[in-house]
């Protein structure tokens, strides 16, 4: 089938690949996916992807980490085995309060970093024992690679490519 | 070349005169103030307190009700743990006895107080002021460690800044000659008698610690750090200057690198010894051990958004050739982040004396609660939680009117704090916000403009000799957009 056909384009320099990025991008065509061995700043808003969502998710989780804190703390210290703390009986949440700042504090960095990472791994696909999807290893190593879809322009897409720098073009079959 | 504009030339010479004007006033008036002053001061406090049946209008004098059986008794329910402040850290308190004696010696110290206001609040802004010149001066002695390359187009921005750092040590420089002279009461251990066994006003704990609290030790100390942070920020300015035209293969800059090297380490040391000395000597009998860098994250932030402020007006003149978006972004970013950390140091400071409640270490924080609750938590809504709303957006901390609000904010808040450090030991009950207070603000924000701006039209407003002058104008923060660029300009 014509339209499974892909373009890869081998860079050797991220600077490099930003350029053909955008000289790509200038000529209409469709990056199916870049990749890289290491985040590139700015790669995102060359390729014309949608802002990240994932600082809003880590906000929610945080939240959810505070609140989790405020109940167990309670839970803890005062509902379910009441506490005198630093020698202040009064058994009250909201006088305590100081005293669980640094458990609150704790408990939304904790949800908020490990939910998010577990988010971005489930919005990437990545779980555990699932093969790479990367097509060519040289990308985990020193090159980057960018994918384009071909319909019936292999020609014209090869030439471009050649043009931004790229070491190596090759037209594959994706299954 | 930047041209000190006549207008605001102008302003700032007016906000000076005026500030002069308003402080001659209070210190006239502080003068005038005589025991029959104090007595109705008093008088208005406890009909307050009794006509309140010990209410909550008691508590403002709980820490001198300690000393005090009629008070003692009816409170000691309500405010067990004010109570708990038997060691209050007041000389003048300290060895009031009942009856007459004991009114006259109260209507004393309440007569001190009054008289302290205009000082105190002529205190408060000149620290405020040196002290955010001060960390200005260190936050570009770090840039030039850091051999940092995003700053070099705002480094003559923090240059300009420092100059006001030589009339505030001066006139510093004075104010604390005029306590060790008793001109003031600033200081309660510069009373006399506190070292002398034989006096009534004799101190156990202070004279105990007279190794460090010893006039003459404090005004050696004083001309110290004063004169090595001068030091410094002569011998910079000219090496800066220099490095323009030098061209010998940044010899200059390598010159000027070790010079701030050699001004961070003392700065570490000045730093704390100063706040232990300026601020914590105001409450001789208390102490804490992170003082010094509470006190300098304060100071810190507020030098920060002294810098934004600076900055973003020049731009706003076309006074600053190669600056963008992503330096404010940067400096928003610094602002942001050492609100961060002046609330923990804040808390962490709070905490640990909460948690262990030990009367010695409590009595800062009672001064606070009680007299001073509404300045002492609005600053920490006006430090912490203001700008981590207003700042936490990345597309606020590059647009000049957000970082404008927040940092005003910061500033209000930051001077709050100062103010709170320094009222509750000077002042007490007698505090207020008025004429003093204003006149000695205007005078330092009058005195900071007229020098910063009068420093900078004196030198080229870009560090053309520094060899990463080029990276800071392409200095481009990734997630933003430059305003007036396309995306196509990303790099």
């Amino acid at each position: 089938m014509e339209s499974s056909k892909v373009i890869h384009a081998f860079y050797t320099d991220d600077e490099m690949l930003l350029d053909a990025v955008k000289t790509v991008k200038a000529a209409h065509h469709h990056i199916e996916e870049v990749f890289c061995p290491f985040p590139v700043h700015g790669l995102d808003k060359a390729m014309g992807l949608a802002p990240t969502r994932l600082a809003i998710t880590a906000f929610l989780y945080g939240i959810t980490g505070l609140g989790f804190a405020i109940w167990m703390t309670n839970y803890m210290m005062i509902d379910n085995w009441p506490q005198d703390i630093g020698g202040k009986p009064s058994f009250s949440w909201a006088e305590n309060m100081p005293a669980f700042v640094p458990i609150m504090f704790e408990l939304t960095v904790f949800f908020a970093a490990h939910l998010m990472v577990i988010t971005f791994y489930m919005r990437s696909r990545i779980w555990p024992f699932k093969d790479a999807e990367n097509p060519d290893p040289r990308t985990t190593d020193d090159h980057f690679l960018m994918e384009i879809p071909v319909h019936n322009n292999e020609a014209e897409l090869t030439s471009l490519l050649s043009e931004t720098g790229a070491v190596e073009i090759n037209v594959v079959d994706k299954h | 070349m930047y041209q000190f504009s006549g207008r605001l030339k102008t302003f700032s010479l007016a906000l000076i005169i005026l500030g002069f004007v308003g402080l001659a006033y209070s210190f006239y008036n502080g003068s005038q103030k005589t025991l029959e002053d104090a007595k109705h001061a008093i008088e208005a406090a406890n009909s307050d307190a009794h006509g309140a049946g010990h209410g909550e209008a008691a508590t403002p004098h709980a820490a001198e009700a300690g000393h005090d059986s009629h008070a003692l008794k009816t409170d000691k329910e309500a405010h067990a743990s004010e109570d708990k402040d038997t060691s209050h850290g007041d000389v003048h308190a300290s060895s009031e006895a009942h009856g007459t004696s004991h009114d006259d010696e109260h209507a004393t110290h309440v007569l001190h107080q009054l008289q302290n206001r205009p000082w105190s609040a002529f205190y408060v802004a000149l620290f405020f002021s040196l002290g955010l010149t001060l960390l200005v001066l260190t936050f570009y002695a770090i840039q030039r460690v850091a051999q940092v390359g995003w700053s070099v187009v705002i480094l003559r921005v923090m240059e300009a800044i420092t100059a006001n750092l030589l009339p505030v040590s001066i006139i510093m420089i004075i104010v604390l000659a005029a306590s060790v002279m008793h001109i003031n009461h600033l200081f309660p251990w510069m009373a006399e008698g506190v070292f002398d066994p034989e006096s009534d006003k004799y101190d156990a704990i202070i004279d105990g610690k007279s190794i460090w609290m010893n006039a003459t030790g404090f005004m050696l100390r004083s001309i110290a750090y004063l004169v090595i942070w001068n030091v410094y920020r002569f011998l910079i300015r000219k090496g800066s200057i220099k490095e323009d035209t030098a061209n010998d293969g940044n010899k200059t800059y390598k010159k000027n690198y070790n010079m701030s090297v050699v001004f961070l380490f003392l700065f570490m040391i000045t730093e704390s010894m100063m706040s232990w000395d300026w601020i914590m000597g105001l409450d001789p009998h208390w102490f804490s051990t992170l003082f010094g860098w509470y006190v300098m994250a304060t100071l810190l932030v507020s030098a920060l958004t002294v810098i934004a402020f600076v900055t973003i007006y020049l731009r706003s003149k076309n006074a600053l050739p190669g600056i963008n978006d992503s330096h404010i972004h940067d400096l928003a970013k610094f602002m942001f982040g050492f609100s961060v950390f002046w609330t923990y140091l804040w808390f962490a400071q709070f905490m640990l004396i909460w948690y262990a409640d030990i009367p010695e270490e409590t009595t800062y924080f009672v001064a606070r609660f009680t007299e001073y609750k509404l300045p002492f938590l609005g600053m920490v809504v006006m430090n912490f939680v203001f700008p981590i709303l207003l700042l936490i957006n990345s597309d606020f901390k590059s647009r000049p009117w957000f970082v404008f609000i927040g940092g005003a904010v910061i500033l209000m808040g930051h001077y709050v704090d100062v103010f709170v450090m320094v009222m509750p030991s000077t002042v007490g009950a007698q505090w207020s916000f008025g004429i003093p207070e204003l006149s000695a603000i205007f005078f330092f924000i009058g005195l900071f403009i007229y020098t910063t701006f009068s420093a900078f039209a004196k030198a080229n407003p870009i560090a053309k000799g520094n060899p990463f002058l080029k990276e800071s104008e392409h200095f481009h923060y990734y997630n933003i957009e430059h305003t007036g660029e396309g995306s196509g300009d990303h790099h």
